[in-house]
């Protein structure tokens, strides 16, 4: 399978009586508090997971909360720039970060197929950590499950996120206006096509790599320069078409941008090219779309240009009261056509 | 990207643009053949800069589209077999059949795979030693020789359970059969450029002498087309009619000749039925007899099939190039790519879906 992209595990597999995942891990036994002890616990340990009781109790700052949940089933589990423990972290952390949130605690499920190495459960784990860490979140309560052979593909992950929306932030999608800007935070497509590059069959090399990160550092830079953002979503599945036929739909306006300000990198377009795939309907996990005021547009571009995930925005287009419903591209050709949404995934599994 | 960004240069396109506008006095009634070149037209808006003189019409080369219905009832029969592993390139899994497609026989737990090459069923077949393997082999004489190569692949391993499905077409016959048509407008063709890599365009040559048209191989970039209309519109304005390459980068007037010495091995010229035109003689591909173990069509009882085909669809008009997609009343309405009519309205190469997907509207140009 994935193999060639697991990382070198950064601490020893502790000492079980198995190598492999059992069905007694998931039965509530010996083995399961062993798995709890030895494999969850030394790295995503805090206070709350501590006490192991059925619940996190958590004291939380006054103000509106935001919660998100996502479940996580790529195939492989590991790719290049990242793997399914990323995913689980980074997936939940920036759908609550785009309501303008500052994500503070997650929740972790885990259904298991029964076989699989515990290696490759603790790099997950470990994977999970560290996100964690560089998203500044604590996972305070889980759950495992294992289900017999066949009955899941390897690992399934599900997480679910909570954070504190400050008091004078009104982000959404239904909140476009004519005359908005649309601002993108960096080169698109660069998660679905590392996962379809990596996908058993398509062998051609490629050095693509996943773009997973959490967006909640970045949303901070933009609201440090204004409250004024109208709207914010990350890009994943239907890329930035889906994304901004949502956002044209829920707020019943046209949106116009520039083929010629599409920012992909040359490796991305390549792949794209060999594939017949449009990149603007690839996947992205570490990207976002905001839509500002125009008088903010500079300020907040500046802010997001200096912020380490953000160094490649751009003003991708703008908000406009015509062709409502509907996201418009001009060509590079000074053409326009429809920017659809697409009609089916491009590929299954790939988050 | 080199020979992709010098293609796609606005500037260049628009010189040449102004180089067809000075060209042009009279109308002229343009076809090009294949999708891929319907579906950059169309994403590009190509058609919204030409002198209103020019009318592209678009041609029947979208494998999925002109792939008859028996054949996807046959898939679709063989597919819901057990102990079978059914794979075909994504796009034909969405086609409608009489009565399904092959998605929803995935969706009833039969095992119907997407493959981006022959060759990866190949190795399906040489992995599942238990099961039968079979591919969906469609195309023109573009994937001809991907195909004849998995055939002959498994000849070579004696891998006995793999079979091949075999739909091809060919272009040539179906530019004659256009243009010998009594309601044929066609007064010039651009010409896959795929194609004649495979297979050169020397076959051209009598065709454009024999109906007086010039046909000029062309790519599949915005530049790429527009200097193939625009060699095309010479020839039609000075009362020319021959075949020039457009395509220099990729294709020899004798073609790929290791392609085809593998086609002529695995394959011979047969009468094939286009979905929505009908049976033109000699237009297709069948596999020899020599390798009659690797034809599921004989491997698989599904003979008699009763196909079951929507009265609204208008598809065999459109890929004739006499009606445009949005001159049929099922357009965006009955008929939308969620739930298509036909199967111009499936593939991103099909005519209906390339206006559906970018051109619904009419836009400006700016």
């Amino acid at each position: 399978m994935s193999s060639e992209f697991m990382p070198v595990l950064s601490c020893p597999i502790p000492k079980t009586d198995y190598d492999t995942i059992q069905m007694a891990h998931g039965a509530g036994g010996r083995l399961s508090a062993e798995l709890i002890n030895k494999f969850f616990l030394p790295h995503f340990g805090n206070p709350v997971l501590n006490k192991l009781d059925d619940q996190a109790v958590l004291d939380l700052p006054a103000g509106r909360l935001a919660i998100s949940t996502d479940s996580f089933v790529v195939d492989p589990l590991f790719f290049p720039g990242g793997n399914i423990g990323d995913l689980a972290i980074n997936g939940t952390v920036n759908d609550v970060a785009m309501s303008g949130a500052t994500p503070l605690y997650l929740t972790a499920a885990f259904v298991i197929e029964e076989g699989l190495p515990l290696e490759t459960l603790l790099a997950v784990i470990l994977a999970m950590a560290e996100a964690a860490k560089n998203a500044g979140v604590t996972i305070v309560t889980g759950d495992t499950k294992v289900v017999n052979r066949g009955q899941c593909d390897k690992l399934f992950i599900t997480t679910t996120g909570i954070g504190i929306v400050p008091p004078s932030l009104q982000i959404s999608a239904g909140n476009l206006k004519p005359g908005d800007k649309v601002i993108l935070s960096g080169t698109i497509a660069d998660h679905g096509m590392a996962i379809l590059t990596t996908r058993k069959g398509l062998s051609f090399k490629s050095h693509v790599a996943s773009d997973t990160a959490p967006l909640n550092g970045l949303v901070a830079a933009m609201l440090a320069v204004t409250s004024e953002i109208h709207a914010l979503r990350d890009p994943t599945r239907g890329g930035v078409a889906m994304t901004l036929n949502e956002f044209a739909t829920n707020s019943n306006v046209g949106i116009l941008i520039h083929e010629s300000r599409v920012p992909v990198k040359p490796s991305v377009q390549g792949a794209c090219e060999v594939l017949g795939i449009d990149p603007l309907l690839v996947a992205n996990e570490g990207k976002l779309v905001a839509i500002v005021p125009a008088e903010q547009a500079d300020r907040v571009l500046r802010a997001m240009q200096n912020h380490p995930l953000g160094g490649d925005s751009v003003i991708l287009g703008e908000v406009t009261a015509e062709n409502p419903g509907l996201v418009v591209m001009r060509t590079r050709l000074g053409t326009h056509r429809i920017v659809d949404t697409p009609l089916g995934e491009q590929l299954p599994r790939i988050c | 990207m080199k020979y992709l960004d010098e293609f796609r240069n606005p500037e260049v396109a628009h010189q040449i643009l102004e180089q067809i506008r000075k060209t042009v006095t009279r109308p002229w009634v343009i076809m090009e053949i294949c999708g891929g070149q319907t579906h950059s037209i169309i994403r590009n808006g190509i058609d919204q800069l030409l002198p209103p003189e020019i009318t592209l019409v678009h041609g029947p080369g979208c494998p999925v589209c002109v792939t008859p219905l028996e054949i996807i009832d046959q898939a679709i029969a063989i597919a819901s077999q057990p102990n079978v592993i059914f794979t075909s390139f994504g796009d034909m899994l969405r086609v409608p059949g009489s009565y399904k497609d092959l998605l929803k026989v995935k969706s009833e737990g039969f095992d119907v795979r997407t493959v981006y090459s022959p060759l990866e069923a190949v190795d399906l077949a040489r992995n599942n030693p238990d099961k039968e393997v079979v591919f969906l082999a469609v195309g023109f004489e573009t994937t001809a020789p991907g195909n004849a190569m998995a055939i002959h692949q498994a000849a070579k391993e004696n891998l006995t359970n793999f079979s091949e499905l075999v739909s091809h077409v060919l272009v040539p016959p179906a530019m004659e059969a256009l243009l010998s048509s009594p309601e044929n407008r066609v007064q010039g063709y651009l010409a896959a450029g795929h194609v004649c890599a495979v297979m050169g365009w020397w076959e051209y040559e009598p065709i454009a002498e024999k109906y007086k048209v010039p046909i000029v191989p062309t790519g599949f970039e915005p530049v790429d087309i527009l200097e193939g209309l625009l060699i095309i519109i010479q020839q039609l304005e000075a009362g020319k009619h021959e075949v020039i390459n457009q395509y220099l980068r990729a294709v020899t007037r004798e073609g790929n000749q290791p392609a085809q010495n593998l086609i002529s091995e695995i394959f011979e010229i047969t009468d094939r039925k286009w979905r929505g035109i009908g049976t033109i003689p000699a237009s297709g591909f069948q596999i020899r007899p020599k390798y009659a173990a690797f034809d599921a069509s004989l491997k698989f009882s599904v003979g008699d099939i009763q196909t079951n085909e929507s009265p609204d669809c208008i598809s065999g008009i459109i890929l004739q190039g006499l009606k445009k997609p949005t001159e049929c009343v099922a357009f965006g309405t009955t008929c939308t790519p969620a739930h298509p009519l036909g199967a111009t309205m499936v593939s991103s190469e099909g005519a209906c879906a390339a206006y559906h997907q970018y051109q619904r509207l009419r836009m400006p140009v700016s």
